[in-house]
């Protein structure tokens, strides 16, 4: 199990630093330490169960470690004043699995309250921006609609657009594409890498996804429900090819090669 | 023994059994007694060493099948006898490996350990503390975006405040009124049934009128809206907390508390005062139909008779009272809906427990000022 990193110029954007997750007394996951580079797709993978969604509370600030640090650049998130935290939760996206879009509001009204909460900018181009955050992800003319008008693949690309609305340095997926089609899931993939192509964000992907994880990963953390902690770390193509771990190979081939 | 034709048992040599199956084995069929079985099985003088199971036309199964077989596997297992199923269709074979290849695994099935009484007494009693410590600690951020809201710091969308306005204020308006005229009426009759012997009817009105802004207003339309609004808070909350809308509200940086709980206690705090004066008014007007047709006492009599004796003291007493109760209905609400778990039944749960806590919570904070307020003689 190789955990350093070959090509490691590429500043650090989040750092996980001996970290143990609990809930309670029951231990989740210990010693995860890893690196996330600026303008990587990164991916938490791993069997069901396994803590992939606590390990993403974790990164977005829900949960306070229950050892452990994660820095953010160079400031490490516990440990700021509140002022700064909530200024870093401003350069966070995340898309949560089930979209989490603010039912008593519509689509317009999402997107719209990042950037009336947090900028000084009059009605109009509020209006404006909003119009074309959701352009991006395909639904221009939907500004009227509310969440529970619209199909599950829409709410989740509304989620997409609200999370984008204060142009985010990274962006948090969690398990983006379960409940979509085939069809859905792969435009979704798509979108993801064009938006960290275009935009140079930093990418977190939560994802059991094979197919995603391959098409759009470029950087990963394997987390192991029974070790307790992550057992492999790295590009997921190479991981494939070239890890010697049954516990991965079986999870990156469908449990074909045993 | 009805099952005749569905089991028979052979035995081709003393410690050895053959079972033939047939006839309907499916949930649809007549069902095979275990305990009959085993007697039939213990036919053979010596101890059985192996059984093997053969299958005859029609023969018809479903799952019924395989949960006897798995008895009689289990059974084999324990009297170290070998069980031989090769006779079998191949699906039974199938599936009768599907449910033995995991074996069970120890510890999953929850035994859930019986306390004694006492611990059982200490436990909820630490969890009452507990739930103490959570309420005031929320009352106490509270009192923060509170704070922050009167130095205008506070954020949340106007439009949304004015909607809780709305349905915690004009929205409860008619059941605040039908409830109101009724209790004042009852007020009424009951007094009047005992004043009437001293002929005292007149004093109906001190009764309503002092019963009423003194106590009942205020207490019936906390209750009412406890009901209505406090519930609905709790609902709405933990709604969100399911779909995880408030996780996405805290990774944007915006406090639920302000966004969320400031509005809706707000909104609740201004009108409950308002709700409680119109039912106050209400109330009187029923003990004033009461009066005026049951117990033929002028109109004008009445109301003199209510105005000598309500000061606007005794309003102030219910209007203060309304304040608190508001507070106390909205924060259990929130608080709860706030606690939700992330199912449907807990959404539920949270919805009792807002109602009961603050019902629990006016009760008690009615008791403790009348009390108060007797003592310093208001």
């Amino acid at each position: 199990m190789k955990l350093n990193h070959a090509k490691a110029p590429v500043p650090a954007h989040i750092q996980v630093e001996d970290l143990t997750m609990s809930y309670g007394d029951v231990l989740i996951q210990r010693d995860l330490n890893f690196c996330i580079r600026r303008g990587d797709i990164f991916i938490i993978m791993g069997g069901s169960g396994c803590g992939k969604s606590t390990l993403l509370r974790h990164l977005i600030g829900l949960i306070k470690p229950a050892v452990g640090r994660i820095h953010y650049a160079a400031a490490s998130f516990w440990e700021m004043d509140e002022q700064a935290r909530n200024a870093l939760l401003r350069k966070i996206g995340v898309l949560y699995q089930s979209g989490a879009l603010w039912t008593a509001m519509t689509l317009a009204e999402n997107v719209a309250l990042p950037l009336q909460m947090y900028t000084d900018l009059p009605g109009p181009e509020i209006a404006e921006l909003v119009s074309y955050k959701l352009s991006l992800v395909g639904l221009a003319g939907f500004e009227g609609y509310y969440p529970s008008e619209i199909s599950g693949g829409m709410q989740k690309r509304a989620g997409l657009a609200r999370a984008m609305a204060l142009d985010p340095d990274i962006l948090f997926f969690d398990e983006p594409s379960a409940g979509l089609d085939p069809v859905s899931a792969r435009l979704l993939d798509d979108l993801i890498l064009e938006l960290s192509q275009s935009l140079g964000t930093t990418v977190v992907v939560v994802t059991h996804e094979l197919a995603s994880i391959f098409a759009i990963g470029n950087d990963s953390v394997f987390l192991d429900p029974v070790a307790k902690t992550m057992i492999a770390q790295g590009d997921p193509k190479t991981l494939l090819k070239q890890s010697d771990d049954p516990r991965v190979r079986r999870f990156l081939t469908r449990g074909e090669e045993q | 023994m009805k099952n005749n034709k569905m089991l028979e048992i052979t035995y081709p040599v003393e410690t050895a059994a053959v079972i033939s199956l047939s006839g309907d084995w499916s949930l649809a069929g007549e069902s095979v007694s275990w305990s009959e079985f085993m007697q039939k099985l213990g036919g053979s003088q010596q101890p059985l060493e192996a059984i093997s199971l053969t299958c005859r036309q029609p023969f018809n199964w479903d799952s019924r099948l395989l949960t006897f077989l798995r008895k009689l596997d289990d059974y084999a297992d324990a009297n170290e006898i070998s069980l031989d199923t090769a006779g079998l269709p191949d699906g039974v074979q199938q599936l009768l490996h599907l449910s033995q290849v995991v074996p069970e695994r120890s510890g999953v099935q929850g035994n859930p350990e019986r306390n004694s009484m006492l611990q059982q007494l200490g436990e909820k009693t630490l969890g009452v503390v507990q739930e103490a410590r959570l309420f005031t600690r929320f009352v106490g951020e509270w009192m923060i975006a509170l704070s922050r809201f009167v130095l205008g710091r506070a954020k949340f969308r106007r439009s949304d405040f004015i909607l809780f306005l709305q349905s915690a204020g004009a929205d409860a308006l008619p059941i605040v009124s039908l409830i109101s005229i009724l209790v004042g009426a009852i007020l009424a009759f009951v007094g009047a049934v005992q004043l009437q012997m001293f002929g005292a009817e007149i004093y109906v009105a001190n009764l309503v009128g002092l019963g009423t802004v003194r106590e009942m207003g205020a207490m019936m339309t906390a209750i009412i809206m406890a009901g209505r609004t406090g519930s609905a808070y709790a609902a709405q909350l933990g709604t969100m907390q399911v779909n995880e809308e408030i996780d996405a509200l805290k990774t944007l940086g915006i406090s639920p508390m302000e966004f969320l709980v400031l509005p809706r206690s707000l909104a609740l705090i201004i009108m409950l005062p308002l709700l409680c004066l119109w039912a106050d008014v209400l109330g009187i007007l029923g003990g004033v139909i009461v009066g005026v047709t049951l117990l033929d006492i002028a109109l004008l009599e009445y109301l003199v008779q209510t105005q000598e004796a309500i000061t606007l003291i005794d309003i102030a007493v219910g209007i203060i009272k309304s304040f608190i109760f508001a507070g106390v209905i909205s924060l259990s609400g929130c608080l709860r809906g706030l606690q939700s778990g992330r199912n449907s039944s807990a959404v539920g749960n949270a919805t009792t427990s807002a109602m009961v806590t603050a019902i629990l919570l006016i009760v008690i904070w009615d008791a403790l000022t009348t009390l108060i307020f007797n003592q310093l003689g208001i």
